[in-house]
């Protein structure tokens, strides 16, 4: 049961039985989601899920080879470029032009919207500003941070300010303080009535902005539902995260043997999460993990989040997510 | 919404970013500069015989400014990704790449000018037939351009967009009537000639500057005409195939 409902309920991107492949890979199987009108919609899966392949279906970067999708009323799946003056883009990387100053840059995107002269140097002063990049802005993208060329970028998909806007990975590879503020960017642009399409990997950060969330894992929706309703059930529980020096299989089943009254998550990794409706008592634990010849280096008790909610629907820890992600230098 | 303001702006940016760069001026002045020494050179003969060399310079200039930078650009641009920005604006792809397109096609056929300009201090430019010569200089460029596209769009890489490039240029050169006249090439590579758009850009030229000209001119307007339209849909054919999976 979803909660996260418009008070006039209009659809605004509908998505049925996308499916796209690339030679004998299956990138995403028969997707199927609908976002309404104003609501902040993420996707959240690992590397190689799928993500950003649906993104560049629904802003017209790639073909599906079936299904069908429309964007704010316009079929868009024999023609793509139907809706994209709706549609605003952030995509997973950094894309302006380098030799530009940040005030041009924005000053050409929104030209691409047919944005007359006095609009759109107007606009962009007016980002550079709402982004804490008003002195930067005679500056050229080429010479930013990593994080202000992050915020730039965002400025730049919301430049004609888009109905639609599609974030992939907007908080990928920069500093937290950056990555805070590009949050409190976000929240304010979907206070601001914009519908709002987010990829990501961080999951704190889907729970944090996000009212509905789909899973996908291997290109597949395995859960959609909103926020709340993910979280009711393990609202009463909970949960502890401990760090051991190896970890197997085995010894997850020998737990979940031992101490039936708790729930326990690995997906390899060296971190075994327990979930409970009672409080886990962390001493016998760790001595039955010991007494198994193998050490714990960590364990602490962590509220239940929509982590816990992803790891059990999925069997992916986020930590395994992250390190992904690391490995591909911040690219999805 | 009016597709001339990203068409416009499309263009402008290009030019400012890419195309009126200190470097590239001076490489559109030195390089026909070094066309004309050497031609002059090789002809072995006085100032008379800038009448002769002065259509290939104008054409190899027009051949070398366009495709070098557009190649480069275009590829650039996919490798970092900005071109993005351009395919998900709301403008169609044939708007689009022709905007891309037009930076080149300007830098062409002003690079062509270089050549002309010097030659006014050495001899007579009075008998050119002038409304024939720009419409050729036009031409060439669009080709030159287009086949520029059609490189940037077969390859991932900026060097492989460069060495791809003289994969085409240097045989046009050698084939197109400027070292050697077509009637004089080996009966096997003749065919050659005759696919490049080059070679009819040059006889035009051939034909305003001193009125020697080996095909009918409305041929040769025809020929090159269809090497532009050709090597554009080709090149949106492969855009569409390939940059838009």
């Amino acid at each position: 049961m979803e909660t996260v409902r418009r008070n006039n309920d209009s659809i605004l991107i509908e998505v049925k039985g996308l499916t796209k492949r690339f030679d004998d890979v299956i990138a995403i199987d028969d997707l199927s989601f609908n976002i309404h009108q104003g609501e902040f919609f993420g996707f959240l899966g690992p590397n190689g899920a799928g993500k950003t392949t649906t993104i560049n279906i629904l802003i017209g970067l790639a073909r599906p080879d079936s299904g069908t999708f429309r964007i704010g009323g316009f079929e868009c799946s024999k023609n793509p470029k139907a809706a994209q003056h709706l549609l605003g883009v952030v995509p997973d990387e950094s894309n302006l032009y380098p030799e530009l100053t940040g005030f041009e840059n924005l000053c050409f995107c929104a030209s691409l919207y047919g944005m007359l002269k006095r609009e759109r140097r107007n606009r962009a002063a007016e980002l550079l500003e709402t982004f804490g990049l008003r002195e930067a802005g005679n500056r050229k993208f080429g010479d930013y941070s990593r994080g202000m060329k992050r915020k730039l970028t965002i400025a730049a998909g919301i430049v004609h300010d888009p109905s639609v806007l599609f974030l992939d990975e907007p908080t990928t590879g920069i500093d937290v303080a950056s990555a805070r503020q590009i949050r409190n960017l976000i929240g304010k642009m979907q206070h601001e009535g914009k519908t709002i399409f987010l990829t990501t990997h961080y999951i704190e950060e889907a729970e944090r902005l996000c009212e509905r969330i789909a899973f996908i894992v291997n290109g597949h929706i395995v859960k959609t539902s909103s926020i709340d309703d993910l979280l009711k059930p393990i609202r009463q529980k909970t949960a502890m995260l401990i760090s051991v020096t190896e970890n197997s299989e085995d010894l997850v089943n020998k737990l979940s043997s031992a101490f039936p009254q708790y729930e326990f998550i690995s997906d390899r990794s060296r971190v075994i999460r327990v979930v409970s409706m009672e409080a886990i008592s962390i001493g016998p634990l760790v001595r039955f993990i010991e007494e198994n010849k193998i050490e714990v280096t960590e364990a602490k008790k962590v509220l239940p989040s929509l982590e816990d909610v992803f790891v059990k629907i999925t069997g992916i820890e986020a930590d395994t997510m992250k390190k992904d992600k690391q490995k591909q230098g911040g690219k999805m | 919404m009016k597709a001339g303001i990203p068409f416009w702006n499309i263009l402008l940016k290009d030019l400012r970013a890419y195309y009126l760069k200190p470097p590239n001026i001076s490489w559109g002045i030195i390089f026909p500069l070094a066309w004309t020494g050497m031609f002059f050179i090789r002809s072995g003969h006085g100032l008379e015989m800038l009448n002769d060399i002065l259509p290939g310079v104008i054409a190899v200039s027009v051949l070398f400014g366009t495709t070098s930078l557009l190649a480069v650009t275009v590829t650039f641009e996919k490798k970092n990704r900005s071109f993005e920005r351009l395919l998900i604006a709301p403008i169609s792809l044939n708007l689009l790449m022709l905007a891309k397109t037009s930076g080149a096609i300007f830098f062409g056929a002003v690079n062509a000018l270089v050549p002309i300009a010097i030659s006014v201090f050495f001899i007579d430019l009075s008998n050119i037939h002038w409304i024939t010569l720009i419409p050729a200089i036009i031409l060439i460029a669009i080709s030159s351009t287009f086949l520029g596209l059609f490189i940037a769009v077969s390859v991932s890489e900026v060097f492989e967009a460069q060495t791809f490039s003289n994969f085409f240029r240097f045989p046009m050169i050698f084939l197109c009537g400027l070292f050697f006249p077509i009637k004089q090439l080996p009966v096997i590579l003749r065919p050659l000639s005759y696919i490049s758009p080059l070679t009819y850009g040059v006889d035009i030229i051939h034909g305003a500057i001193n009125g020697k000209h080996f095909l009918p001119l409305w041929i040769d307007f025809f020929a090159i005409s269809f090497f532009c339209i050709i090597l554009f849909i080709i090149s949106m054919r492969n855009i569409n195939r390939k940059w838009i999976v």
